[in-house]
């Protein structure tokens, strides 16, 4: 297995005595796609939250990159290269879709703000060069069309994609997607999978993903975590899983 | 009919002085989601400052530079003492903070600074010119062109830059927008300084005219119907409402003035207030909240 990007050990979190996650601890290699998956309620989403610090875990430890941390605010783990999406979009919805994308750049700014209220100085050149980066990534997730859109008035896929874009503009080295297919048809799940692969392709960037249609998550990822009632029931590869008995009967054995 | 149009006129121009009161509270309303009533304590604060500094024979524009300094520094030890240690808590909760804050203010600059009238000279020249046949205030006029530039350079500033986006985007959805990596604290220091920048701006201006006196921070009281005729949210609805409650009143002042005994500028904006939070509660241009359930 190469080298973990991120390790959480023993990581346990609930909330006035419900219990999402129980001494959890799985790696997810540099450079892989893995998928986490489980019936609702298993606490996948909590444990996304976990991750890039909405949450606190009440004990165990989590560490990203070699660096261990036991608290981290949302926006510091931004900086720190954690990107994310959500699974009930939490876009900046009367923004169009490039205000929506420059926003993933505000924390990349290196610009003082009296240089960057005047336009002087070193302001010119960010600006051109955050432009150009968020129209790189607009097309690349094919948004051309919707470039000047109000988000609230785009279609629920569409909506997705921008989440991406935003997510991705700021290079992140860790992309946690919460659910990027919920809601989708079969050709807007299989194009959103493109851009997965994609993404985790040209961009180098490690993809943890949560995912409920199992021939999407099947083909998609290099690993899968399997969640129940906030403790791992399966961790490896999808074929692995696939023939795990206990995966088969916590998940897989409801589905069919 | 000149006579009407004398008094639309003097109407529109005095509303665009509560315009520019109002602006400052439609600014830490989007970046915070609240009412900040300490805005007219920043008001006197910024006036008294400056005519405490001109009494002391120091330039106009320096003057001016020290008082925008001091309201900067008021405005980051705000978010450092007040603010930061409340994040997440409700708004009712931010609110009552920012009445204490009102009174620290207050209290601070008079003790400070005295509590006497000061008369405040802009060296602007009032005398009513002629266009037409209507007469207008050349104070009134200076006034509504100092307050209109700056709402033009303020809606630059905020609908242009990434300031701007990250104002909007806290506006729209506090925890994305700081999972996305932006800093709310550093944007709260930059929304509370540009709102004493307004302050210290709407402090001259009323100060010149009124006195500066510790009535400046009544001037709020003025500026709450235009907020809700226009829309907390809105520096467009700010200056359309601050237009409004100045016409309407100098209007009403004449029209309805003799049939119901006088004085009817001192209530008419706030009747007009009740009547929009009947009929429109969001205000012109303020946003509806539309929850997906």
């Amino acid at each position: 297995m190469a080298e973990p990007i991120l390790q959480l050990k023993d990581v346990c979190l609930s909330f006035r005595g419900i219990v999402a996650l129980n001494a959890l601890s799985f790696e997810v290699a540099r450079g892989e796609i893995c998928a986490l998956i489980g019936p609702n309620g298993a606490g996948k989403s909590s444990l996304l939250n976990v991750i890039n610090g909405v949450y606190r875990a009440n004990s165990g430890d989590v560490i990203f990159n070699n660096q261990h941390f036991a608290r981290i605010r949302p926006a510091h783990a931004a900086g720190l290269g954690i990107g994310r999406t959500f699974q009930h979009n939490a876009l900046f919805r009367r923004l169009s879709v490039l205000d929506n994308v420059l926003a993933g750049l505000i924390r990349c700014s290196r610009t003082s703000l009296f240089e960057h209220a005047f336009g002087i100085g070193r302001d010119r050149r960010e600006t051109r060069e955050f432009r150009r980066r968020a129209e790189d990534v607009i097309a690349f997730l094919d948004l051309e069309r919707h470039r000047e859109s109000t988000v609230a008035t785009l279609p629920y896929g569409v909506q997705k994609r921008v989440d991406l874009a935003r997510a991705l503009v700021g290079q992140p080295t860790l992309l946690l997607l919460d659910e990027p297919m919920a809601g989708m048809n079969q050709d807007e799940k299989h194009e959103m999978s493109r851009f997965i692969r994609e993404t985790n392709r040209s961009f180098g960037a490690t993809i943890v993903l949560i995912e409920h249609d199992m021939s999407v998550v099947m083909g998609l990822s290099h690993h899968v975590v399997v969640l129940d009632y906030g403790r791992k029931v399966g961790d490896g590869t999808p074929e692995e899983v696939r023939n795990n008995p206990d995966v088969i009967t916590a998940y897989l054995g409801t589905v069919h | 009919m000149s006579f009407f149009v004398e008094t639309l006129v003097g109407g529109l121009l005095a509303g665009v002085m509560y315009s520019l009161v109002a602006i400052g509270f439609v600014l830490v309303f989007k970046a915070s989601g609240v009412f900040n009533f300490a805005q007219g304590s920043m008001v006197l604060c910024a006036a008294l400052t400056f005519v405490t500094l001109r009494d002391k024979n120091i330039d106009f524009w320096l003057a001016a530079l020290m008082t925008l300094a001091i309201m900067v520094a008021l405005a980051i030890a705000v978010e450092r003492v007040v603010l930061r240690p409340l994040v997440n808590q409700p708004q009712i909760t931010l609110f009552m903070a920012t009445l204490g804050l009102s009174f620290v203010i207050e209290g601070i600059s008079q003790l400070v600074m005295g509590a006497s009238v000061h008369e405040l000279d802009l060296g602007i020249v009032d005398t009513p010119i002629t266009l037409g046949d209507v007469q207008v205030s050349q104070f009134d006029l200076v006034a509504a062109g100092t307050a209109g530039a700056l709402v033009v350079a303020l809606s630059i500033f905020f609908n242009w830059t990434r300031v701007g986006i990250a104002l909007r985007a806290i506006a729209d959805d506090p925890q994305a927008a700081l999972s996305i990596g932006i800093r709310l604290q550093r944007l709260w220091q930059i929304v509370w300084g540009v709102a004493g920048f307004v302050s210290l701006v709407a402090g001259l201006l009323w100060g010149s005219r009124q006195g500066v006196q510790f009535a400046l921070t009544l001037v709020v009281l003025k500026s709450l119907p235009v907020l809700i005729i226009g829309g907390f949210t809105s520096i467009t609805g700010a200056i359309v409402g601050g237009l409004i409650v100045g016409a309407g009143d100098s209007l009403a002042e004449i029209y309805l003035g003799n049939l119901l005994g006088g004085s009817v500028s001192t209530w008419f904006a706030y009747a007009l207030a009740v009547i929009f939070l009947l009929i429109r509660p969001a205000g012109l241009f303020g946003e509806t909240p539309v929850e997906r359930i």
